[in-house]
């Protein structure tokens, strides 16, 4: 802030400007799984300079205290990093949820050091923190609640909740206006803060567990923004970095997660995402073709093109490794077997690479949506294993259906279709599949990792 | 306190930032997706430095409870955060050559 910075300002600025560039070369290495891992060493690096940096600074005297704070932190983070692969999503959350903590609290502990001495940007910048702060938090572990199953994934709405939100959003805006024009009016504040995570709680409530993905990432976007801000109260240029990084990752996640849905992006922004769809006209008895383990298997292995399409039921069944096993056992006899993978397959971005990467299957099997979506019509078998919303035709087809116009896996084009399921119950979002109707398609019911077993031990065994 | 040109300097670092942001992250492949989140997530925790100011001069009772709490959770992002992805990271293997038909 000074004009003349003094020798170890210097030093310290530069520690700060090469964790900025750590920073962004370790998301470029992000862009593949070859140099990935480099990226972590390099935000490590930048980590570690950024902190020692700042514990150089004048002015620090209670050591003690941070260094515990520290330890304590890493205490709480080594569990945290430990969490099974199903469990990210939730991890992810709640570490949204701490980010936002902390921001909130250091804009809060700022704003009374500094009150009544803050210019009106100085204001704004920090209620923008607080308030994109205050409702990341419990927007986050509602979120985290919700994909943990402590709370219920059912979408909650009721009537003019639209109105009700847009007002306590009004007034916690009208209150930092008020803050910014008279900042000595110190006991506004803590309305302001409540308002906000009032609001993060109401905002998730509406939203079911389809949505999750893309409420992840909007979350994300948001304790970015709300760090950026941060950094313009504290005069942090690291900080804007880092916040305006975090913020970009979490706004182009949501946007490829809301195409993935078909939600118009200012839709996501509004929070008008979960309306709960009229539950689709229960579904009369249709005839269904069904087969047996061993059908399906003498089927897979007469087949040279395989594309398996995984859901997120295949992960709660924890058929991962069975598949892995199938996966093994039909490329050992000479069949090209490839992974589809939907945009929104598992329950946060990029999710089901990770349970698929877990169970040991290379990563180049597996095939986003756009580039495999052409190659189903030469495919002898598609088998679709716990996935269901993304591989409905009527998406393509049906405009009346509520999943009209959302990007789907043609997984109807393969010649055969085959679609492990429990029982003809319609799926997440109640809506009826008519691809299982159709005559190139072979329900195989059972538990998903019981049927891809003895799919796997009849094609040991047939040998 | 801010005089106006280190507001445009902020903003300046912001957008340019924010466009290198836009730009690196749209080549991260959708496979990577989850650790890029967990990895953007550890280094967003670099907010720790101004908690860490705060606990360091100890102002006052309140900003260095808050700083302290602050520490604490930033932190275990931090650790988690980079933990996280890097189990995650170790898991992507590609198929050997000898493996495809």
């Amino acid at each position: 802030m000074t004009p003349e910075l003094a020798g170890s300002q210097v030093v310290i600025e530069i520690l700060y400007l090469i964790a900025s560039v750590l920073f962004i070369l370790s998301l470029k290495w992000m862009s593949s799984p070859t140099s990935a891992r480099h990226g972590i060493w390099a935000g490590e690096a930048g980590m570690v300079l950024a902190i020692v940096g700042t514990l150089m600074r004048n002015g620090l005297h209670d050591y003690h205290m941070i260094a515990i704070a520290l330890v304590l932190g890493a205490i709480i983070g080594v569990p945290l990093g430990n969490v099974a692969m199903t469990a990210v999503p939730q991890r992810t959350a709640l570490s949204h949820a701490f980010g936002a903590l902390c921001v909130t609290l250091v804009g809060s502990a700022e704003f009374y050091l500094r009150t009544p001495d803050i210019s009106r940007f100085m204001m704004s910048v920090l209620s923008i923190e607080v308030i994109l702060g205050g409702l990341t938090i419990t927007g986050s572990l509602m979120a985290a609640g919700k994909l943990q199953e402590i709370l219920p994934q059912r979408p909650l709405t009721y009537k003019g909740q639209n109105f009700v939100n847009f007002v306590l959003f009004a007034i916690a805006v009208a209150i930092a206006v008020t803050l910014v024009l008279h900042p000595e009016q110190k006991a506004l504040f803590p309305f302001m803060i409540l308002l906000a995570l009032i609001f993060g709680v109401l905002l998730i409530i509406p939203i079911g567990g389809a949505d999750m993905p893309t409420v992840i990432s909007l979350l994300n976007a948001y304790a970015g923004l709300s760090a950026a801000a941060m950094g313009f109260v504290l005069d942090s240029k690291l900080l804007i970095i880092a916040g305006a990084l975090d913020g970009s990752s979490g706004l182009i996640l949501s946007i490829i997660m809301s195409k993935a849905m078909n939600r118009s992006f200012t839709n996501v922004l509004f929070g008008a995402f979960g309306q709960v769809q009229a539950a689709a006209a229960a579904g009369e008895a249709k005839p269904v073709r069904s087969a047996t383990p061993e059908e399906a298997a003498a089927i897979l292995s007469a087949a040279n093109r395989v594309i398996i399409v995984p859901g997120y039921g295949m992960a709660v069944a924890q058929a991962q490794h069975k598949v892995r096993e199938l996966y093994d056992a039909l490329t050992k006899r000479g069949v090209d077997v490839r992974f589809a993978i939907h945009p929104v397959a598992g329950r946060m971005p990029g999710h089901m690479n990770v349970l698929l990467a877990e169970a040991d299957i290379p990563y180049d099997r597996l095939i986003e949506m756009d580039e495999i979506n052409g190659d189903f019509p030469q495919t002898d078998v598609a088998l679709v294993i716990g996935a269901n919303d993304v591989t409905n035709p009527a998406a393509r087809t049906d405009t009346t259906s509520p999943i009209y116009g959302m990007p789907i896996l043609d997984v109807d084009k393969a010649h055969t279709v085959m679609v492990i399921k429990r029982s003809m119950n319609p799926g997440f979002a109640g809506i009826d599949n008519p691809l299982y109707y159709l005559d190139n398609t072979l329900m195989l019911f059972g538990d998903a990792k019981a049927f891809v077993g003895s799919i796997v031990r009849e094609l040991g065994g047939g040998h | 306190m801010n005089s106006s040109s280190t507001l445009i300097n902020a903003l300046f670092i912001f957008v340019l930032a924010g466009f290198i942001g836009f730009e690196v992250i749209r080549r991260v492949s959708p496979l990577l997706h989850t650790p890029l989140m967990s990895l953007t997530n550890a280094l967003d925790a670099i907010a720790v430095v101004g908690a860490i100011v705060l606990v360091g001069e100890h102002k006052s009772q309140l900003s260095f409870i808050f700083g302290f709490i602050a520490i604490v959770a930033a932190t275990s992002n931090i650790v988690g955060g980079f933990i996280i992805t890097d189990r995650m990271l170790k898991m992507f293997k590609s198929s050997r050559p000898a493996a495809k038909p």
